[in-house]
């Protein structure tokens, strides 16, 4: 089953990637052989078979209640591209910036 | 007389101890050999040598007071470049990530640090995990040190030429799919991935966050038990971390094998091994009859819908976790044209920051998770990965353990297989289930093909470490493979050709 570019254009904007013609042209192509590889999968009948989200058998872990320090706000503030007075700094999201 | 560089790492240990050498001699001698190497290899995204002299000065003067320290204390290590280093750049061989240094350690690095291991540097990677040959890092391919025109496996493609190129004694990489195992392979290294849920994953950048598992490379069996054993066990920072006592796996080494029931699935022995792969693992096979193992013929028969499952379930976690990366808290953040606002800016930083590969799974994984595509691929999927396990556990009631060839051929050229993704995919048909299993499995060397090293896949039940590290042992006792070094520039490891 080929995928068309119509898919291609919605999945690229669901993942937030700014894809060029060129990218969006031969993803659909490798998208389209690829999955005719993984298609192989419908050969196997599992309707009567559960699904592992997870291999291990643990639900529900909790930490000990223990107060421990955080990292300094200017230590993790190092990374990002803009900030300002111990803040994140980002373009505006509503009307002009 | 071995140069130290040569050295294996609990022979070093045993020197350090008797202080016979120092580590600063033992780190100056591989930041020689990594000075000397890099540059035809290139396994090293960083190199740390102040910080590693430092280090070893450290360990030294510890040593001099008298101090008991452990085995790793003042050892030259590698670690991979998706593993978060406090003040070191770590990059995951992504642009996204180029000038990105973590504020903390990942919880293996300080486990390691307290064991007073020197890191030598950072190691090349596929971008954040993702391929089997280390192409696909976005700063440079790493070579395979037995033939520089070749790949070196991947993604962990570094650490394990950076192992077989005597540049570090042993390295940590991460296995998705056989990202440890098949870069073993392909550099005549020994290489572990432990179950899921032995080793911390807190402070890994995430691929695929239920398959990813931290595993060591080094060039014995004995090496990697002791670097599983600083790594292994609870951690309350990671909650898929399991409460399971870590047993002592180099007193496990008995040598002995005798008994033991070895199963060959014959479903991974169908198609598309290269004749000189098979010949190598069928000598292997004998070796370990003569050793007094048992072997037999075993079934997994959903083994065919491994790489689709995985190809489905892999690239849908990564298209998750990767979401994380928007420029705006950290990493790459685009600018420019085309970024006029939020969402833009988002769009082209991820564009820009993201490598093909990568965003090639980012949209497969979407589309596997998006509406109406849900259930026809990732619950089958998911499906799939019931069978598999089944499969295994089916498989590990009769047998100890199972064996294979780690990869189906030996290194091949780079550039080879880049125009092709699913042929490079199909590199990691038999370690890809023993991932979707959460076993464990591990690689070691097992000959060679027209000079080229071949691995021997091993693969265990859940929590199978000690087995697989005492088969491995007691199978390089009576092999020389592991000792074998590639010829880098014309002077010869210890005195043995590889042919």
């Amino acid at each position: 089953m080929g995928i068309d570019r119509k898919t291609v254009d919605h999945v690229a904007w669901l993942a937030r990637l700014a894809l060029t013609d060129d990218e969006r042209e031969r993803l659909r192509e490798q998208l389209s052989s690829i999955l005719e590889h993984i298609n192989v999968m419908s050969e196997a009948d599992t309707s009567e078979v559960p699904a592992t989200a997870y291999i291990l058998p643990v639900q529900n872990v909790v930490g000990a209640d223990v107060p421990w320090t955080s990292l300094p706000t200017d230590e993790l503030l190092a990374n990002a591209p803009d900030s300002e007075e111990g803040y994140i700094r980002v373009r505006a999201i509503f009307g002009e910036e | 007389m071995a140069e130290l560089w040569q050295l294996g790492i609990h022979e070093a240990a045993e020197r350090l101890a008797r202080r016979e050498i120092s580590s600063v001699e033992l780190t100056r001698a591989h930041l020689d050999r990594i000075r000397q190497v890099e540059g035809s290899v290139r396994a090293f995204v960083t190199v740390t040598d102040r910080a590693a002299l430092r280090e070893a000065e450290v360990i030294d003067r510890r040593r001099q007071e008298g101090e008991a320290l452990s085995p790793l204390a003042g050892i030259p290590l590698a670690m991979k470049d998706v593993l978060s280093t406090k003040g070191v750049t770590t990059t995951c061989s992504s642009r996204m990530l180029e000038r990105f240094v973590p504020p903390y350690d990942a919880t293996v690095i300080s486990r390691l640090k307290d064991a007073g291991m020197v890191m030598v540097g950072k190691t090349n990677m596929d971008e954040f995990a993702m391929g089997s040959s280390t192409e696909n890092s976005a700063f440079f391919p790493t070579r395979n040190p037995w033939d520089l025109t070749r790949v070196p496996g991947g993604s962990s493609g570094g650490s394990a030429a950076a192992v077989a190129a005597g540049e570090a004694m042993g390295a940590l990489g991460t296995d998705t799919g056989g990202s440890v195992r098949q870069p073993g392979a392909l550099t005549n290294t020994t290489a572990l991935k432990p179950t899921y849920g032995r080793v911390s994953r807190y402070g890994v950048v995430a691929f695929a966050s239920s398959l990813d598992q931290v595993g060591p490379l080094a060039r014995s069996a004995r090496d990697c038990a002791l670097l599983l054993q600083a790594i292994a066990g609870r951690d309350p920072l990671d909650s898929t971390s399991m409460d399971v006592p870590v047993p002592d796996y180099v007193a496990g080494l008995s040598g002995s094998i005798k008994g033991l029931r070895v199963g060959i699935p014959k479903e991974y022995f169908v198609e598309g091994i290269e004749p000189g792969v098979q010949r190598a693992i069928d000598e292997a096979i004998s070796t370990l009859k003569g050793m007094g193992a048992q072997i037999g013929e075993c079934s997994l028969p959903h083994t065919r819908y491994g790489v689709a499952a995985y190809y489905i379930i892999a690239p849908a976690e990564c298209s998750a976790n990767l979401s994380r990366f928007d420029g705006v808290k950290y990493g790459f953040s685009a600018s420019g044209t085309g970024v006029d606002d939020l969402s833009s800016a988002i769009a082209q930083s991820r564009a820009q920051g993201f490598g093909a590969e990568v965003k090639r799974r980012v949209m497969l994984g979407t589309y596997a998770l998006s509406t109406g595509y849900y259930d026809a691929y990732y619950l089958k999927a998911e499906k799939m990965r019931t069978l598999i396990r089944r499969d295994f556990d089916q498989a590990y009631e009769q047998f100890d353990v199972l064996l294979s060839p780690t990869s189906p051929t030996v290194a091949f050229k780079l550039g080879e297989k880049l125009s092709d993704p699913y042929a490079m995919y199909l590199n990691d048909v038999f370690t890809i289930p023993t991932n979707l299993a959460g076993t464990s499995g591990l690689s070691i060397p097992a000959g060679f093909s027209d000079g080229l090293p071949v691995g021997l896949h091993l693969m265990g039940p859940a929590w199978g470490e000690p087995t697989l590290l005492r088969v491995a042992d007691a199978f390089q006792r009576e092999t020389d493979f592991h000792t074998r070094w590639p010829d880098l520039d014309g002077k010869r490891g210890k005195g043995k050709r590889s042919k």
